[in-house]
């Protein structure tokens, strides 16, 4: 019972501070609520006994991605007079593509089942580093050695990409 | 069993506090010796009461909020830099199992088996105070600390979570309880691993703010950094939350490297003389490592921008790379991979 109210609860409180993340009217405010959507989402994950996801959600989302935007916004000052303006082809373009997506989700969210919370809990050991470890080298370590040379392959990009852009100014 | 916690986080929290505020007293007291002067020494005995009497001065000086600041950030600056440094003492194992009245009582707030990465997360969300704080004075000069401040502790995060990868490499675990309990008597992780101690140093220093690290507030460039605008309590908060986390990083330098609880020759006791025991190992530890930095800091002089950036980047994560590799290697070899 105190469990589902928990869990009711989290889950209210990060949908209204998402939805706040949209509400704002100052973009500063706006990312502020925005992380304070990563630490529910990261109380969320413990509910759900998954305490690695929840923490490296901190560390890297709110901790490191979030830090970069802040300051991005910070160092641009947008207020309403310096807004960019933004044409009616980018508007009816994201109009399109952010309905596409809703239907994408609504599919996807018709069919789901939400009954697997209950077995998650009953494996208290679930979340926990060693397993996840163990899974993430044995059944799942195609996608992750994939997902890493990824990674690896953004970063290259992104630092020749600034590098070319020095060269340029010089 | 809650009562106990209770207690205990209750006890921390004031011990934190009082640590942090004879810190103050011990910094003016090391300034003092190392510049050959006297420090304080007109309130109380030796100035000791001289932490009281700043914490009054600055309760009694006006709150003031500048006319373009963002009201509510500017005052929640301050409040989640405290916030932060108090929180990392959840987790620190102060000692070994205490027995009181029948009871088993375990000197550690909360043994989480993610415990070091909890740090991590901690430490990389205090830069929000610094930020907010910077932001919200509406200061081209605090806007400049806040920002010098949050990229050096973005960028020395790195190297100091690789250093902290290769303890967990060696421990097997991430539970500060188990890392300790790994350095049982002298053998302390130090001893092992000197490069990555050092690395850890380094890096702890910058995540603190400190001398040669203070970008974030050096009075020759930026006036005063992210508080040029604080007053009054406010400003106690965030150079307060300093010191309370100039605490725990040494508490935390202690466990990883220096065997926290554990000293040389522990076999002989038992019970609650060797939980005492380690309790006091651990604060000595923790007080020679709070002077250690206090020592860094008033010899030598500060880095310039872009020698710190070059520090962080180009050596102190290549370093920490190379050791952890080394390190892996050696336990591969230690566990027989290499034989097959």
């Amino acid at each position: 019972m105190s469990i589902d109210l928990i869990i009711y609860l989290l889950g209210g409180l990060t949908i209204g501070s998402a939805l706040m993340v949209i509400i704002s009217k100052h973009p500063v405010r706006s990312v502020l609520y925005l992380i304070l959507t990563f630490f529910l989402i990261s109380a969320n994950y413990i509910m759900l006994n998954a305490q690695f996801v929840a923490i490296v959600n901190i560390i890297v989302y709110a901790g490191a991605i979030m830090v970069l935007f802040l300051f991005v916004l910070m160092l641009l000052n947008l207020s309403k007079e310096n807004e960019p303006k933004t044409s009616l082809l980018v508007k009816v373009s994201a109009l399109i593509s952010g309905s596409l997506l809703l239907l994408v989700l609504l599919a996807v969210f018709k069919d789901a089942s939400f009954l697997s919370i209950e077995n998650e809990v009953s494996n208290p050991n679930h979340g926990l580093v060693q397993n996840l470890g163990k899974l993430l080298f044995t059944k799942y370590v195609l996608p992750f050695e994939v997902s890493s040379i990824l990674f690896i392959a953004a970063m290259v990009g992104a630092v020749l990409l600034a590098k070319r852009d020095k060269n340029i100014i010089e | 069993m809650i009562l106990e916690k209770l207690i205990l986080a209750t006890i921390i929290f004031g011990i934190s506090l009082f640590i942090a505020m004879y810190a103050t007293y011990l910094e003016r007291k090391v300034a003092a010796w190392l510049q050959d002067r006297v420090g304080p020494d007109r309130a109380g005995p030796y100035g000791l009461l001289q932490p009281l009497a700043d914490g009054a001065k600055m309760f009694l000086k006006e709150d003031f909020i500048p006319t373009n600041a963002d009201k509510w950030l500017f005052i929640m600056g301050p409040g989640i830099a405290m916030f932060t440094a108090l929180m990392t003492s959840a987790i620190i194992p102060w000692g070994t199992d205490l027995v009181l009245f029948g009871r088993t009582i375990a000197l550690q707030v909360a043994d989480f088996n993610i415990g070091i990465l909890y740090i991590m997360g901690v430490l990389s969300i205090g830069v929000y105070g610094i930020m907010i704080g910077g932001w919200a004075s509406n200061n081209k000069y605090s806007l400049f600390g806040a920002i010098r401040a949050s990229s050096q502790m973005i960028s020395y995060e790195l190297a100091m979570g690789i250093t902290v990868i290769t303890i967990v490499m060696m421990t097997g675990s991430l539970s500060l309880r188990d890392i300790t309990n790994a350095q049982h008597g002298m053998n302390w992780n130090v001893f092992y691993q000197p490069l990555a101690f050092i690395v850890f140093l380094i890096c702890s220093l910058a995540e603190l703010n400190r001398a040669p690290f203070d970008m974030a507030e050096c009075e020759s460039e930026l006036i005063g950094g992210y508080h040029t605008e604080y007053g009054s309590m406010k400003l106690g908060f965030y150079l307060f939350a300093e010191y309370i986390s100039m605490f725990i990083s040494s508490a935390i330098i202690s466990i990883l490297f220096f065997g926290g609880y554990n000293f040389p020759g522990m076999d002989a006791f038992s019970g609650n003389v060797l939980a005492i025991l380690g309790v006091a190992a651990l604060f000595m530890k923790i007080v020679f490592f709070i002077f250690v930095i206090m020592w860094i800091r008033w010899t030598l002089p500060r880095f310039r921008y872009d020698q710190l950036m070059h520090l962080g980047w180009k050596s102190l994560i290549p370093i920490s790379l190379i050791n952890m590799l080394i390190t892996g290697l050696v336990i591969a070899f230690k566990n027989g991979w290499f034989n097959s």
